[in-house]
């Protein structure tokens, strides 16, 4: 019980990510249509991503989030000052592969509809088994 | 040539040929064959090298940019990457060989997309075998995916959707890789495989560690069609050209199988996947009842590629009983499984592939007869189709036996029954059709004169035949030299 009031009030972020991913997963699931297919694919790995920001994000003692690492002799080289870049930096390249997916998925949703006409899963489905 | 930059120089010879095929491809569009052949056979040249310099010496590393590992990405060639590049250059230059006329009339004018798209996904391919770094593997992983998507879209009017549709789940089967490693870094903070490796065997099977191992089982499990996860690849590969069936069939599905056995027995320990928790029951089970379905479902189809596509969920579902047993002799057989396996459904995809082009079919009723219109080519097919069955002495009869052997000493008879007996099942469907190809065509029925047959195509595919029987011959050879050394640090094997 203690663990799920910590789960919900302090770490409910994390709970949030969890409800995204379940919404992605259920538009790629249950919608009819391949275009919100492709948006339930978009805010699944949208999730992931916020997945990542998440775990690299502190605060300090004082309740203040830390700072970016910018490498700046200024400031203190203390590490515990700082977040961790590494998740951040990761998430950079998952999005830029998600945007290509997108950009690959896009244009066979294009192609699709030059063959069919449809980008309903139902009449597309038909259209398929007269297709011989 | 230094042997420590090898791990490049495979990865370049392929970026280079990736750059310069669209670029002089636009030029001029005959430029792009010869480009690719070129590149892809310095790619062979530097994995077989890359091969014998891990059999001389033992595991090359490379540091990327000069970040030493575990703070860098690190390149790493050991046994097991060695043999999965090899694995995969050998079986690229024997499909561009056939490719040349095979692509220019199935394809007409998509010559240089082809290529080029064909060699990112290799690279891809490479880059997962090769890479020690968890968050590297999954972006190799995309760019294998992503180029997969493509080349499987072109081909056949419906192959556009199939290919959306494995474009979602594959999407997801590399999303939950993601979040396995990301339940990883957080509990071990490095992405180094061999760091993280080091840093789980403090651990307890905690709950972020099972979390973890569910997420990669699963993400890897659909990328490998692995049952029931498979339904998104007879569609593929049907549709697909037939050179691009040729080429994803043998080696994608492969690869995700080196990634279930690097992450299972390399970076997670064996005894926590095999005894604390039940992953490699879980695994061999779903093997099972995978060879079992995949090899039913193989018989009922009509269509001859569909059929073998099927068939490869039932191949890869042998690889994932070896895995799942988790001892030395049945990952021998899983590992020679990957090598049979990708020569066998290669060669009887190219033999597919023939077919289209002189019948503009891949209906199983269109094949009545060919044997004697095309008497090499059905002899390769012949061949392929014995070493699916397990017959000695071509190669598929020593992977099954070192699975056989490996159930056994697991004490599995649930397991060594089942592929004992679906050698029955596999016999059922190519006999079948081995029966049609020899059998005289009834009246009414009009038979091409196979007389089409160019010997770009012929080639490769009889090559790919007698390399079965070779390999079966000298498996000892492999399996002494190459797999044995290939075996996780934490399996021995005693007896040989």
């Amino acid at each position: 019980m203690e663990k799920l009031q910590t789960l919900f009030v302090e770490q409910w972020t994390y709970v949030l990510t969890v409800v995204l991913l379940l919404i992605g997963l259920y538009g790629m699931l249950l919608k009819r249509n391949l275009v919100k297919k492709l948006i339930g694919m978009n805010i699944f790995q949208g999730a992931i991503i916020l997945y990542y920001i998440l775990f690299g994000f502190k605060r300090l003692p004082s309740g203040t989030p830390a700072s970016v690492p910018v490498l700046n002799t200024q400031h203190s080289t203390d590490p515990e000052l700082y977040m961790n870049p590494i998740p951040h930096a990761l998430m950079l390249t998952a999005i830029v592969v998600s945007v290509a997916t997108t950009g690959v998925a896009l244009s066979l949703l294009i192609r699709i509809h030059g063959t069919y006409g449809t980008l309903e899963e139902r009449e597309l489905l038909e259209k398929l088994r007269d297709d011989a | 040539m230094p042997e420590s930059q090898l791990p490049v120089y495979i990865l370049a010879s392929l970026f280079v040929g990736v750059l310069l095929v669209p670029a002089l491809g636009l030029y001029r569009r005959t430029l792009a064959y010869p480009v690719a052949l070129l590149s892809l056979l310095s790619y062979l040249f530097f994995a077989t090298q890359g091969l014998a310099a891990v059999m001389e010496s033992g595991a090359i590393s490379y540091s990327m940019a000069g970040w030493s590992p575990p703070k860098g990405i690190e390149l790493r060639v050991d046994m097991l990457s060695a043999f999965v590049v090899c694995v995969i250059a050998t079986i690229s230059v024997v499909v561009t060989v056939y490719a040349r006329v095979a692509v220019r009339r199935e394809i007409p004018e998509r010559e240089v997309p082809f290529y080029s798209v064909m060699l990112i996904m290799l690279s891809g391919l490479t880059g997962i075998a090769m890479t020690g770094d968890l968050f590297n593997l999954y972006v190799f992983l995309e760019i294998s995916s992503l180029s997969g998507y493509g080349l499987m879209a072109i081909g056949h009017r419906k192959a556009v959707v199939s290919a959306y549709r494995y474009l979602l789940i594959g999407t997801v089967g590399a999303s939950f890789y993601l979040i396995g490693i990301g339940y990883l870094y957080v509990l071990t903070g490095s992405l180094n495989m061999a760091d993280v490796a080091g840093r789980i065997a403090e651990l307890d099977a905690n709950p972020a560690l099972i979390v973890s191992v569910a997420f990669i089982f699963v993400g890897v499990g659909l990328k490998m069609a692995l049952f029931p996860m498979h339904l998104w690849l007879p569609d593929a590969y049907t549709y697909a050209s037939s050179t691009a069936t040729a080429i994803i069939a043998p080696v994608m599905t492969k690869v995700s199988a080196y990634v279930l056995i690097r992450m299972l027995f390399f970076i997670y320990d064996t005894e926590l996947v095999s005894e604390k928790l039940p992953v490699t029951a879980v695994l061999t089970w779903l093997g099972l009842l995978g060879v079992v379905v995949g090899s039913i479902m193989a018989i009922a189809q009509t269509d001859a590629k569909r059929m073998l596509a099927y068939s490869s969920v039932a191949q890869v579902a042998y690889i994932a009983i070896g895995v799942g047993l988790a001892n030395p002799l049945a990952l021998i057989g899983a590992m020679l499984h990957i090598l049979n396996h990708a020569a066998m459904k290669c060669c009887l995809f190219l033999v597919t592939g023939h077919v289209a082009l002189q019948t503009h079919s891949t209906r199983i009723s269109a094949y009545t007869g060919l044997g004697r219109k095309m008497p090499w080519t059905f002899f390769a097919f012949t061949v392929s189709a014995l070493a699916m069955v397990g017959i000695p002495p071509t190669n598929g009869f020593f992977s099954k036996w070192y699975l056989v052997r490996g159930g056994i000493d697991a004490g599995d008879w649930i397991a060594v029954g089942i592929i004992v007996a679906s050698g029955l099942l596999t016999a059922v469907y190519f006999f079948r059709l081995i029966v049609r190809i020899y059998s005289t065509p009834p009246e009414g029925v009009v038979v091409l004169d196979g007389s089409d047959r160019p010997w770009s195509m012929s080639l490769p595919t009889v090559a790919v035949a007698c390399s079965l029987i070779l390999l079966g011959l000298f498996n000892s050879w492999f399996v002494t030299e190459v797999l044995r050394k290939a075996l996780p640090p934490t399996m021995h094997l005693s007896q040989f």
